[in-house]
């Protein structure tokens, strides 16, 4: 294990972990994570502080707040056709 | 062409998600609420623009982060552009994660990390200034790949990832504070804390 490999998986440990590596990129990572420890070790610290972060940032929507959209929601139904501009136009386009 | 009859239908479901982004957004309740509300108007009103098929929760994303940067950051008026300290990579891990190694057979970082409360992460997220704030919102949070996030804040590929870098040292930096400002640190047995544990804390876990 070359101390370069090393310093490769440290600089590309965010890209992987937000899985934007091609394919042979992210198996040469993981092979080489599989053999060094100390290098593993610094990733699986990150991605479990990616789960904590998800998890603690979570929140409970208030049902008056389901409540006053869905009554948003109806009021603009029962206007009709709004006319539409060109920010929500917009198409959201997909990878 | 999207049908807007099936709007709700499509969309509620994702308001966990949204409510908790517009919360960290905005920083409180009120606004949150409104921001949401507005969110699925003007979604509803624009879904006939909406491509079936493409990723609705990005494209409710975009809709969101735009009222919001429209309709909230101008009343704030906070201070946003400043720098952010530049602090090493892994800040956290070089810090806590050693302390793995006074635990035998434990994974001790799980569970230090677990001792950091909801509102100390919610914190640590809301007080990054709003630019690194909202990339590591859309990416760590909400899992967005970087061209979602691209497309969602409408800035570069490249930004996106100088955001993220520097805006998770920042998040790590604070969650440091507050591990060392109540002693999260130190709670987890290491070689200083026999001495401690031995004068009669009791707690031998």
């Amino acid at each position: 294990m070359s101390e370069s490999d090393c310093e490769g998986a440290l600089h590309e440990l965010y890209e992987f972990l937000d899985g934007e590596l091609t394919d042979d990129r992210r198996a040469a990572i993981q092979h080489h994570l599989d053999g060094c420890q100390p290098c593993a070790e610094p990733y699986d610290f990150e991605a479990e502080l990616r789960v904590v972060i998800r998890k603690k940032c979570a929140e409970k929507v208030p049902d008056s707040l389901v409540a006053k959209v869905k009554a948003a929601l109806a009021v603009a139904a029962s206007e009709g056709p709004f006319p539409v501009n060109d920010f929500e136009r917009r198409p959201h386009q997909d990878p | 062409m999207a049908d807007q009859a099936r709007f709700a239908d499509m969309a509620m479901d994702l308001m966990p998600s949204l409510y908790a982004a517009a919360l960290r957004m905005t920083r409180n309740r009120a606004d949150a609420e409104d921001l949401v509300q507005e969110t699925y108007l003007r979604a509803y009103r624009g879904f006939g623009g909406f491509q079936e098929g493409t990723n609705l929760k990005a494209w409710l994303y975009r809709i969101l982060t735009n009222t919001y940067i429209n309709n909230y950051r101008a009343k704030k008026r906070r201070p946003d552009e400043t720098e952010l300290e530049e602090v090493e990579d892994l800040y956290l891990y070089r810090r806590i994660g050693g302390l793995e190694a006074a635990m035998v057979g434990r994974s001790a970082e799980d569970e230090l990390l677990e001792r950091f409360t909801d509102d100390e992460v919610k914190e640590a997220v809301e007080e990054l200034p709003e630019n690194f704030r909202l990339a590591v919102l859309l990416a760590d949070v909400e899992g967005f790949s970087y061209k979602e996030i691209a497309e969602i804040l409408d800035i570069p590929i490249g930004t996106v990832m100088s955001r993220l870098h520097r805006g998770r040292k920042a998040l790590q930096k604070r969650l440091y504070d507050f591990a060392r400002g109540r002693n999260l640190a130190d709670a987890t047995p290491g070689p200083d804390d026999a001495v401690a544990r031995a004068a009669g804390s009791g707690d031998h876990v």
